[in-house]
């Protein structure tokens, strides 16, 4: 099963099982979504639970709060990930404070194709989650592989909290493998090891654990030993799985697509430069994309991108130092 | 009881209001008045340390529009609409406690004014974003619709918010979906110190209409005037007529919060805002129709200002919030599911 086609399952799934999930977006249901992955949703669901809405993200946003708040369980579906700035403050003012302010449980997972690498230029590439990754009471994942895209968005629906399901368009159509059938929930907040290693960590997630993994098997060909974390959900961080894997290697390399400044890389090297700093050997290494917008023609995007050379050239530094 | 007509809804019967009904409509009334009136006392001495609106000569909208909602119909909510709030079953304690910052209210000291949203079923989370509460309150009417439920949502909101895109976006989704949502503007003529001219060019119920919703305009001030229309926009709303608007036509007698001395507003408009306060006349209305004789309505206001008396207590006893709490309530714990 693809990548594209597993976020479909499961999403299939939680609608069989529970007739308070629905599904809108912008042409979600006749179209079957601009990537058409809700493809036949309309037929099975019907049109009262497949919702094609007008242009219009912060309403798309702000009706999912108010079902949320009556009961349902919407999923919405933000076209392209950067489409999701027009809905800023629905996300970050009304879902995300709503626990706090005993506004009531908002259970609403907002689905957003994200990422570069698919020639999409500045307005259909961006990586987001920096943007939300400053906001109390959001919850959010990012899959790399199929089996994860399946859990990750059974486990968002399942969540009570606001869920930012990110889900990365180059994984897509690239990524197949193995997906258990039925209601397969991974619940929110744990990483997972992709790749045991004695000599370094490597914190990832999306489409650059595929790069990361690469770039680690070829250092492996070297003898060096790379410990590759997937941390899925970003937003709460799994720090104990961090820490206990950086506090065996004491070497950190933190690879992600979104910018480097003020990122999700910057948290994790604080917080492991506060809390870990007599168990490190070496200087924490973060990789990530350069202060522009996403570029579009080939030659600059691909410039952009984290490539598995620049990740390997990483891994080999540190586990030099 | 009407001094203000200028388009009424079209052939609007009779409201249909026993005495009782009518006693309730004033109490609310009331209560909203008096409650507010020591709140500003509360405020000028110190003891609310947050900024304080109020929904001065604003109480027939508040709740005229709230009393012609079903037991099961929820409403999103706007800082100046007390009376609405008590019509839907919020406690008059909580409003003290929330200005007090006390633990007493649901936010427990979390949000301060009349920010408390999340009320049970009835009311819908409140943001500060008035233009953004408003798509809140259509995904409660779409969660009705797919839901099948008889169910109708309102949201009440002030005339600067047709300024904003999330307004724009919420209406004419909610048009497009025929959701049984209604909208309720409080035309206060001011949005802080700027005027309706400088915020909506054109009758506000002809643009509304432009968008495929049923829109009118009533006098603001004239509590029966507003509950018949909105009496209308709800039974059409829960019939599957779609979305409907009303405007109601009032003015802020006061600043925008009691911070603000509103010496930009034409004492004029003030004057003939408080020469039509909703409560004065309404109670007068009672009294000339025989609804109510004048010692009924000294009792009346002697048991809602007993109320005021015992929520501000009730507040006051409640303790403030702990430190220890601070990082308490971020995320909703989890429920299984499915």
């Amino acid at each position: 099963m693809t990548y594209l086609e597993a976020i479909a399952d499961g999403l299939r799934h939680a609608m069989r099982a529970d007739a308070s999930v629905i599904l809108f977006g912008e042409d979600v249901g006749v179209y079957g979504g601009a990537f058409k992955l809700s493809k036949g949703f309309l037929e099975e669901f019907g049109p009262s639970r497949v919702i094609d809405t007008p242009i219009c993200e912060a309403a798309i946003v702000g009706t999912a709060v108010g079902a949320a708040l009556v009961g349902l369980r919407p999923v919405v579906e933000m076209q392209f990930a950067d489409f999701i700035s027009n809905a800023f403050t629905q996300v970050v003012n009304a879902a995300a404070t709503s626990a706090y302010r005993a506004g009531g449980c908002v259970p609403m997972v907002v689905r957003a194709p994200c990422g570069a690498g698919t020639h999409g230029g500045p307005f259909h590439s961006q990586s987001i989650e920096g943007y939300f990754f400053h906001t109390p009471g959001l919850k959010i994942v990012m899959p790399s592989t199929p089996a994860d895209a399946k859990g990750l968005i059974l486990g968002a629906i399942a969540d009570p909290n606001p869920v930012l399901y990110l889900e990365h368009k180059a994984l897509y159509r690239s990524q197949r493998g193995p997906v258990e059938d039925g209601l397969t929930i991974e619940p929110l907040g744990r990483a997972t090891v992709r790749r045991a290693g004695r000599d370094l960590t490597l914190l990832t997630y999306g489409m650059m654990a595929h790069r990361s993994l690469e770039a680690a098997e070829r250092a492996a060909a070297g003898g060096i030993e790379t410990e590759v974390i997937d941390l899925r959900t970003l937003l709460p961080l799994d720090l104990d799985t961090i820490a206990e894997s950086v506090a065996r290697t004491s070497r950190a390399l933190i690879v992600h697509e979104d910018r480097l400044r003020g990122g999700i890389g910057a948290e994790i090297a604080a917080h492991l430069g506060e809390h870990l700093f007599t168990s490190l050997d070496a200087p924490i290494a973060r990789i990530g994309a350069p202060d522009t917008p996403v570029p579009y023609a080939p030659p600059l995007e691909t410039a952009y991108l984290p490539s598995v050379d620049r990740i390997y050239d990483a891994i080999t530094r540190l586990a030099r130092w | 009881m009407t001094d203000d007509t200028r388009t009424e809804p079209p052939a609007a019967v009779a409201p249909d209001l026993t005495p009782a009904d009518l006693e309730r409509l004033y109490h609310y009334m009331l209560l909203q008045r008096l409650a507010e009136e020591r709140v500003v006392k509360l405020y000028q001495t110190g003891q609310i340390v947050g900024a304080c609106f109020t929904g001065w000569g604003h109480e027939a909208i508040a709740v005229g529009a709230a009393a012609a909602l079903g037991p099961d119909d929820v409403a999103a909510t706007l800082h100046r609409d007390l009376g609405a709030r008590l019509v839907l079953g919020m406690p008059l304690g909580y409003y003290f406690a929330n200005f007090l910052g006390r633990t007493g209210s649901p936010t427990r000291g979390r949000e301060g004014n009349l920010h408390i949203g999340g009320l049970g079923p009835r009311i819908l989370l409140h943001t500060d974003f008035v233009g953004g509460n408003v798509p809140i309150a259509a995904g409660a009417a779409l969660g009705f619709t797919v839901r099948k439920e008889p169910r109708v949502a309102m949201a009440n909101f002030g005339e600067g918010t047709l300024a904003t895109g999330e307004f724009h976006e919420a209406v004419n989704m909610a048009a497009v979906l025929r959701l049984p949502l209604v909208l309720v503007c409080w035309n206060n003529q001011f949005a802080l110190s700027t005027p309706l001219a400088r915020e909506v060019v054109g009758p506000l119920d002809v643009r509304m209409a432009a968008y495929g919703v049923e829109s009118c305009s009533v006098d603001g001030n004239d509590v029966l005037a507003v509950y018949r229309a909105a009496r209308d926009a709800v039974s059409c709303a829960r019939t599957g007529g779609g979305p409907s608007f009303i405007e109601g036509r009032t003015m802020r007698v006061r600043g925008h919060s009691e911070a603000d001395d509103a010496s930009y507003v034409p004492r004029a408009m003030i004057e003939e805002g408080r020469r039509r306060d909703p409560v004065e006349r309404f109670a007068r209305h009672l009294a000339e129709t025989g609804a109510a004789t004048a010692a009924r309505l000294d009792e009346m206001r002697a048991q809602a200002l007993a109320e005021v008396d015992e929520a501000q207590a009730w507040a006051e006893a409640s303790p403030p919030p702990d430190p220890a709490e601070l990082e308490h309530g971020v995320y909703c714990e989890a429920a299984p599911w499915p």
